[in-house]
């Protein structure tokens, strides 16, 4: 079976030593994970496969006091047909109410696929990156539209191929 | 001349370093000129290097021609025994490889470099180039050291899921 885990909480050394090691010790297999601190938080989403239950992982994972855990039985991920071709999308400027959402919302409307997408507050400094699967032909009008949201929203913004260099 | 098969990651041979050859070696020989055949058999291929056709051996093949990219273009490349003896300009890139087909990842290479190497049943050769080029040699000098791109990708959320496939 395969899970999703997600583990928040104060960040400190160790905690995903701890998480991983409960883990083993259950027999789960990570598979795709990533971590970050988000403004000093800790924050983790897994994904793994063990022959077990939701309430096996819910306990193994119980020890760990310091922070909050969430798990869930995910089915065998189908992801949506990858045929875009990939993009990023750079965002800064001062911060404001609603630059995700507009952002985004021009994205979703290009038919964009977020495949990536991290956001940061620094000082007044608010700073979006993405990753975009465009389907080809669509990257120029998502560009226009971008440009007019600069303008509106008061931010710089750039879309570009993220080119690949198959070796 | 033969198409070999190409060994993927987490095979054990992509990850150590080749022995130096004897470019004079019919062996050798025989082996640059299957290695030529299997980069042209696959497309979009740029590059080959002995450990991804399960051999460990400092020999590898590039070819440029025709990459958007490319500045400098020497043509084919067969290099033994090469090494760097130049870098600079070193800038970021997103790198993918034909042994590990599911991932890119960003990847600082230099822009320009002089590589020293020996051709297979010929002399001692210096290599300058730039751009595309010394990226793709760089590339392949790496897998006859044992090392992939993913040994030198710049940051934890620098890989990522390859969606074109060529």
């Amino acid at each position: 079976m395969e899970f999703a885990v997600t583990v928040i909480g104060h960040d400190r050394v160790g905690i995903v030593a701890d998480v991983a090691e409960a883990l083993a010790r259950l027999g789960a297999n990570l598979t795709d994970s990533t971590m970050t601190r988000l403004r000093g938080h800790f924050t983790m989403t897994l994904i793994c496969t063990v022959d077990a239950s939701v309430g096996d992982l819910e306990a193994a994972l119980r020890p760990l006091t310091d922070v909050t855990v969430t798990v869930r039985e995910v089915g065998p991920d189908e992801p949506i047909s990858d045929a875009g071709e990939p993009y990023v999308l750079s965002v800064h400027g001062a911060d404001r109410l609603g630059i995700v959402a507009a952002v985004t919302r021009a994205v979703a409307d290009a038919r964009g696929n977020i495949t990536d997408l991290s956001t940061r507050l620094t000082g007044t400094l608010y700073l979006l990156i993405a990753e975009i699967d465009l389907s080809s032909g669509t990257a120029q009008a998502l560009a226009q539209r971008l440009a007019d949201l600069e303008k509106s929203l008061g931010v710089e913004i750039s879309l570009r191929q993220a080119e690949t260099d198959v070796l | 001349m033969t198409v070999l098969p190409v060994v993927r990651a987490p095979d054990p041979v992509l990850s150590r370093a080749g022995a130096t050859v004897d470019p004079h070696d019919p062996a050798v020989i025989q082996l640059a000129e299957d290695m030529v055949s299997t980069m042209r058999a696959a497309p979009g291929c740029v590059g080959l290097a002995a450990p991804q056709v399960g051999v460990p051996a400092q020999l590898f093949v590039v070819d440029v021609t025709g990459h958007p990219k490319a500045s400098t273009v020497h043509g084919l490349l067969v290099l033994a025994n090469a090494g760097i003896v130049e870098a600079s300009r070193w800038k970021q890139g997103r790198e993918g490889c034909l042994s590990i087909p599911d991932l890119t990842g960003d990847v600082k290479r230099a822009g320009r470099i002089v590589v020293v190497g020996e051709i297979p049943g010929g002399g001692k050769i210096t290599v300058s180039t730039d751009a595309f080029e010394a990226r793709a040699l760089q590339h392949e000098i790496d897998h006859c050291n044992g090392l992939l791109f993913v040994d030198r990708v710049s940051g934890a959320h620098a890989i990522y899921q390859r969606k074109v496939y060529l």
